[in-house]
């Protein structure tokens, strides 16, 4: 039952998903793409639990521990090159 | 899990404030004038995520969690930082490879768990291991081809579809090794860590497999599909993990990737089956004649033509971004407009190496986007203008797409610059662009070539300009 209440999650997010990114102007495509990058790193709230619990056996916390600093790339990387460009996207003077 | 607690229950109502503020991020990222405040908003979201995730009764020591933040966030800020636009499909490639990773990473950490696990998580942490190594393993290559540290053609050899249908099925087995769990098979004890290492071996493998026979002017679809890979895979581990927030987020990643790759084959008037196989096939030869010479024109004669043209419309491509004219063409774009005439950028989609390209690179160098149009809204108007100015795009512009049809792109939408009054091309020389067809373009009465780079020759017009 668990996961069908994970797909129904997953069903609404992805109509969700394309309804928004659908109006997406072609101009913003770049930026997008790096946003999306970020929020991919989403997958840091995952690797934080493995890495920090002491009960797991310690080759797993280790293995979160670099799934946390891979994500962490991502979200700080991904947020901060999509700023830069969007800060570009001038209106004409 | 089983039991809720109070911690719990803030943590999750959290994630759903979190949710609702990525997909509000989203909906801003829609127009321009709102994207910058779309894309904090989204920021925001993930940084509640992530404290409220420390709360987690789980979570006992916080040393290797805060070594791992710290050297993550000075990677990404270096890296944000120094990179170059004309770079960023490089960026971008890499920071799916990364995401890809992670998401192995957890994947591989939750089995390591030493837990019990049901046949339906370790399916799902399957998949997630499976996508996140195609997608690392994939995005390097993507990489590595875009940076031209190996060839940006397609690269196949004899058996390569025999080989991957091979693979498939072994990468299937192992699935079923790793979800049933067998102890002997045949007479032979299995041991499920050397399941473990040759399924994510195999699906390493698989990523290059996949990303190889793409040559250069594909990479916009790979770089969209990888993207949209790197979001999956996320999704699948927030199923092994059993977070909704990992699922929210990761499925609106897969969503835009989709969307995004779907926008880019219809550019290219291929399904996407077409793109990731075509490799493949033989490249057909057309044998149609071309009629017309081509005309050679100098840059001094062109600024006579742009002097006294009152509209003017700019189609940039790759060889923009190569020769990085991006800034001289707005400096030229600046003269013109004192001298009164109207000028127009006109983007392909498929222009460049990944989708909106040209739109960052512009952008960079202060063009609004104002001027920038799509294909379809300057189609409607391109008979209107005196010069269309194409800089280092080729296959976008061709006009075989739309009258010869024995031509591997006929059907493809392009910007019909040969409709335009005059039409100048700025390239280095005659060489086909990466679909390698020739361009009738260059052969039409009203068109131009003005040979060498083109950050030059902008330059060559800009000096007439100021004298």
């Amino acid at each position: 039952m668990d996961g069908v209440y994970l797909l129904f999650i997953l069903l609404l997010s992805i109509f969700v998903g394309f309804e928004l990114i659908q109006k997406v102007p072609a101009t913003l495509h770049t930026p997008l793409m790096s946003g999306a990058n970020a929020i991919s790193g989403i997958t840091v709230v995952g690797a934080l639990a493995l890495a920090g619990s002491d009960n797991m056996g310690e080759y797993s916390t280790y293995l979160g521990a670099f799934a946390v600093f891979l994500a962490t790339i991502n979200v700080v990387g991904g947020y901060l090159v999509t700023d830069r460009m969007l800060a570009m996207f001038k209106k004409k003077q | 899990m089983i039991e809720t607690t109070t911690t719990d229950l803030v943590i999750n109502f959290s994630y759903v404030l979190a949710a609702a503020l990525f997909i509000f991020g989203l909906k801003l990222l829609g127009h321009p004038s709102s994207a910058r405040k779309g894309n904090l908003l989204s920021s925001i979201a993930m940084l509640i995520a992530i404290v409220v995730t420390m709360f987690d009764n789980n979570i006992v020591s916080f040393q290797m969690i805060a070594i791992a933040m710290l050297a993550g966030s000075i990677l990404g800020v270096l890296a944000a930082r120094m990179i170059a636009m004309t770079a960023m499909p490089e960026m971008v490639s890499l920071l799916n490879g990364i995401g890809g990773l992670a998401s192995l990473f957890v994947a591989w950490a939750t089995v390591e768990t030493n837990s019990e696990f049901t046949a339906f998580t370790m399916l799902v942490t399957f998949l997630a291991l499976l996508i996140g190594a195609v997608t690392f393993s994939g995005s390097l290559i993507a990489w590595a081809k875009l940076s031209e540290h190996i060839t940006g053609r397609s690269v196949t050899f004899a058996g390569q579809a025999v080989f991957n249908s091979l693979l498939v099925l072994v990468i299937i087995f192992t699935a079923y090794l790793f979800v049933a769990q067998p102890t002997m098979l045949a007479g032979v004890s299995i041991d499920f860590n050397v399941v473990l290492y040759t399924a994510m071996a195999l699906a390493l493998l698989f990523g290059i497999m996949l990303v190889l026979p793409i040559g250069g002017a594909d990479m916009p679809v790979v770089i969209s599909l990888l993207n949209s890979y790197s979001g999956l895979a996320a999704c699948a581990a927030g199923f092994a993990l059993h977070n909704n927030i990992l699922i929210v987020a990761g499925s609106l990643v897969g969503a835009s990737g989709i969307i995004l790759t779907n926008i880019m084959c219809k550019a290219m008037n291929r399904s996407l089956s077409n793109v990731l196989f075509s490799g493949f096939m033989p490249v057909t030869n057309n044998d149609m004649v071309i009629e017309g010479e081509v005309k050679p024109l100098s840059a001094e004669d062109a600024y006579y033509v742009l002097e006294a043209a009152q509209s003017v419309v700019v189609i940039p491509g790759y060889g923009m971004a190569v020769a990085q004219a991006q800034h001289a063409m707005k400096e030229l774009q600046q003269l013109l407009e004192e001298n009164g005439a109207e000028v127009a950028y006109a983007i392909h989609p498929v222009a460049g190496r990944m989708p909106g390209h040209m739109n960052v690179l512009l952008a960079e160098a202060d063009v609004s986007y104002e001027q920038l149009f799509e294909m379809d809204e300057i189609n409607k108007r391109i008979q209107n203008f005196d010069v269309a100015m194409v800089i280092g795009a080729n296959d976008v512009v061709n006009p075989a797409a739309r009258e010869m049809k024995g031509s591997p792109i006929y059907g493809m939408p392009v910007i019909n610059a040969d409709l335009a009054k005059n039409v100048f091309v700025l390239k280095r020389g005659m060489a086909s662009g990466f679909a390698g067809i020739d361009n009738p373009l260059f052969f039409k009465p009203n068109c131009r070539m003005i040979f060498g780079d083109a950050k030059e020759t902008l330059g060559h017009m800009i000096r007439q300009f100021s004298d």
